[in-house]
């Protein structure tokens, strides 16, 4: 109601004669409050605790991803045959890997100088103890893989057969690395990762392939089962984007990540797949796409954990 | 050893705070940060990392007659919230570090010189308890007065409490006891009241009981609290089918390509 000289008087007039003014005020923004009852919880107040984590973590999960998969991509490369330049560089890409993931795993934890706490039991039926550990083989393994070839390679000591073996271990954590943060954000109270637990693992290892083929690529391997597993990854992509959407999630940079790591790349690596170009730019496009899949996941979960709705059964 | 438990009832709560203000004191837990909510007289708003004790203002309309409730005025549900101590912990399933124990008393304790703040047992709580302090670090939450019950003495909240609210006593007695004080207040007209315990769940029980008024989720306490374990399975079917997708689609690609066309740069 627009107020007016004659309704200013009015509001004077009824003061004087009743000591107060029965017409409501202009509502409070955000008004009503809500009440606490069936329909809206504890004052529409969060249920559930945020994740406390930054971004080193989402920035793990890139990397340990990229560095799992590359792993697996050195020994296919080795069984094939391939050029062993590609192997080596995978492996050595496996090994950068775990490296740079370690501190940021260190440096989020709360008390950074207590992360041996981590190796002090192991807990199957905790996904962040199975990581800690799959980690340390992870690290330790690929780091034996690059040392003894490197030894080989300039003493010609016979440690072939020690390089293939701890390569071959390495690709076996590095399936854990690719896939195993999927489980540890599934497998939570968090309601937009708990419903998306059958998916996460499975999106999170085409989202490690698609950014470690897509690293060979940008390191200048053109062997052809690079952009074929690109490819691979990013059609999987495509599907998982559909099966998001699906489960109601709204998340901008979720979007952005889909787009990024499925129908751009596919796009570019089918259609442009004579372009060396084209195939750089889908290289790009998968490792940003797969960079801003694991922050966006991550951010969804803190968004998700705002909203009492899904553990109160409201919707 | 007995399992302990707490009982704690809504409807002899009076809205005084002792049991937040005992509860920091004997555990020396720093100041959670003040504001005003303007949610009723709830200034605590939620549990976290430094309120281990949290009263409920449940403020809404009342039904006329019920409990003796007259019309025209708010009515208010009072109820001192704290770790409810489940049966099975989602924060002490997902402690990597083996900090989170169950103690003989039964209850969920962190143990401080053990947690390295890795935050997981954050999001692996289904009723949103246990919280990272971000100035020290560590993940904490009510110890169920670990020490104090060590030493045969009841927890901080439980002396404190001036009505009789907050009970504290052997599980199974405090099961009974809160089941009988129902059917008082059914027989009494209160016939919103209930006992709320998960034990259908995958939660299995909870050694911290509320008995109040309404529906639960006035109170923000799920219907259904799962803990998140039981999704591992289907977690890690999905895992494994990754990798296996990686092993096989990274050998096929190899395999279907050749050894040929690696030249580099």
């Amino acid at each position: 109601m627009k107020a007016t000289e004659e309704r200013l008087d009015e509001l004077r007039r009824q003061a004087e004669r009743t000591g107060r003014v029965d017409a409501k005020g202009i509502r409070a923004a955000g008004a009503p409050l809500p009440e606490p009852g069936a329909e809206h919880g504890y004052y529409g107040l969060p249920l559930l605790k945020p994740p406390v984590w930054t971004w080193e973590i989402p920035l793990y999960f890139f990397v340990g991803g990229a560095a799992g998969a590359s792993a697996m991509i050195a020994v296919a490369a080795q069984v094939s045959g391939a050029d062993e330049t590609l192997v080596r560089d995978a492996r050595r890409i496996a090994a950068l890997g775990a490296v740079i993931s370690t501190p940021l795993l260190i440096s989020d934890l709360g008390r950074p100088e207590r992360f041996l706490n981590m190796l002090r039991v192991f807990k199957p039926r905790s996904p962040m103890s199975v990581g800690a550990w799959t980690l340390a083989a992870f690290g330790t393994l690929t780091g034996a893989t690059v040392l003894a070839d490197e030894l080989q390679r300039r003493t010609d000591l016979p440690l072939t057969f020690v390089s293939n073996a701890a390569g071959a271990g390495a690709a076996l954590s590095g399936l854990g690395m690719a896939t195993y943060t999927g489980v540890l954000l599934g497998a939570t109270a968090i309601p937009v990762w708990a419903e998306n637990v059958n998916m996460l693992p499975i999106h999170f290892a085409a989202s490690a392939v698609a950014s470690a083929s897509s690293l060979l690529e940008l390191c200048g391997h053109q062997h052809r089962a690079l952009p074929l597993l690109a490819s691979g990854a990013a059609a999987y992509e495509v599907y998982a984007t559909r099966e998001v959407a699906r489960s109601g999630v709204t998340s901008t940079a979720l979007k952005a990540a889909s787009l990024l790591s499925g129908p751009i790349p596919l796009a570019l690596r089918l259609l442009g797949i004579r372009s060396k170009r084209a195939r750089r730019a889908a290289a790009l496009a998968s490792l940003a796409g797969s960079l801003i899949t694991r922050f966006a996941w991550v951010e969804a979960g803190k968004v998700s954990a705002r909203d009492p709705r899904v553990p109160l059964g409201l919707m | 050893m007995t399992t302990t438990g707490f009982l704690t009832d809504s409807t002899l709560c009076i809205g005084c705070k002792a049991c937040e203000v005992a509860c920091k004191e004997w555990n020396d837990v720093p100041d959670d940060g003040f504001l005003w909510s303007g949610l009723s007289y709830d200034n605590t708003l939620t549990l976290g990392a430094s309120s281990w004790r949290h009263v409920k203002f449940v403020e809404h309309q009342p039904r006329t007659g019920c409990g003796g409730n007259a019309p025209g005025h708010s009515t208010w549900q009072f109820s001192s919230d704290v770790c409810k101590h489940c049966g099975n912990a989602g924060c002490l399933e997902a402690c990597p570090t083996g900090s989170i124990v169950r103690t003989e008393f039964g209850s969920v304790y962190v143990q401080p010189d053990v947690c390295n703040g890795c935050g997981y047992c954050v999001v692996a709580c289904p009723f949103g308890v246990i919280d990272r302090r971000p100035d020290d670090g560590r993940a904490f939450k009510c110890t169920f007065c670990y020490d104090r019950q060590k030493a045969g003495m009841e927890p901080a909240c439980a002396k404190a409490c001036p009505t009789g609210s907050i009970l504290f006593g052997d599980l199974d007695k405090l099961q009974r006891r809160g089941e009988e004080r129902v059917e008082q207040l059914h027989a009494a007209g209160m016939d919103d009241a209930s006992l709320y315990n998960p034990t259908d769940t995958s939660v299995g029980g909870i050694h911290a009981m509320f008995l109040i008024r309404g529906d639960s989720r006035a109170y923000n306490l799920p219907p259904k609290p799962e803990v998140p374990t039981t999704l591992l399975p289907r977690a890690w079917t999905a895992a494994g089918i990754g990798a296996a997708a990686m092993v096989i689609g990274s050998l096929a690609a190899f395999a279907m390509c050749g050894s040929g066309r690696s030249a580099k740069r």
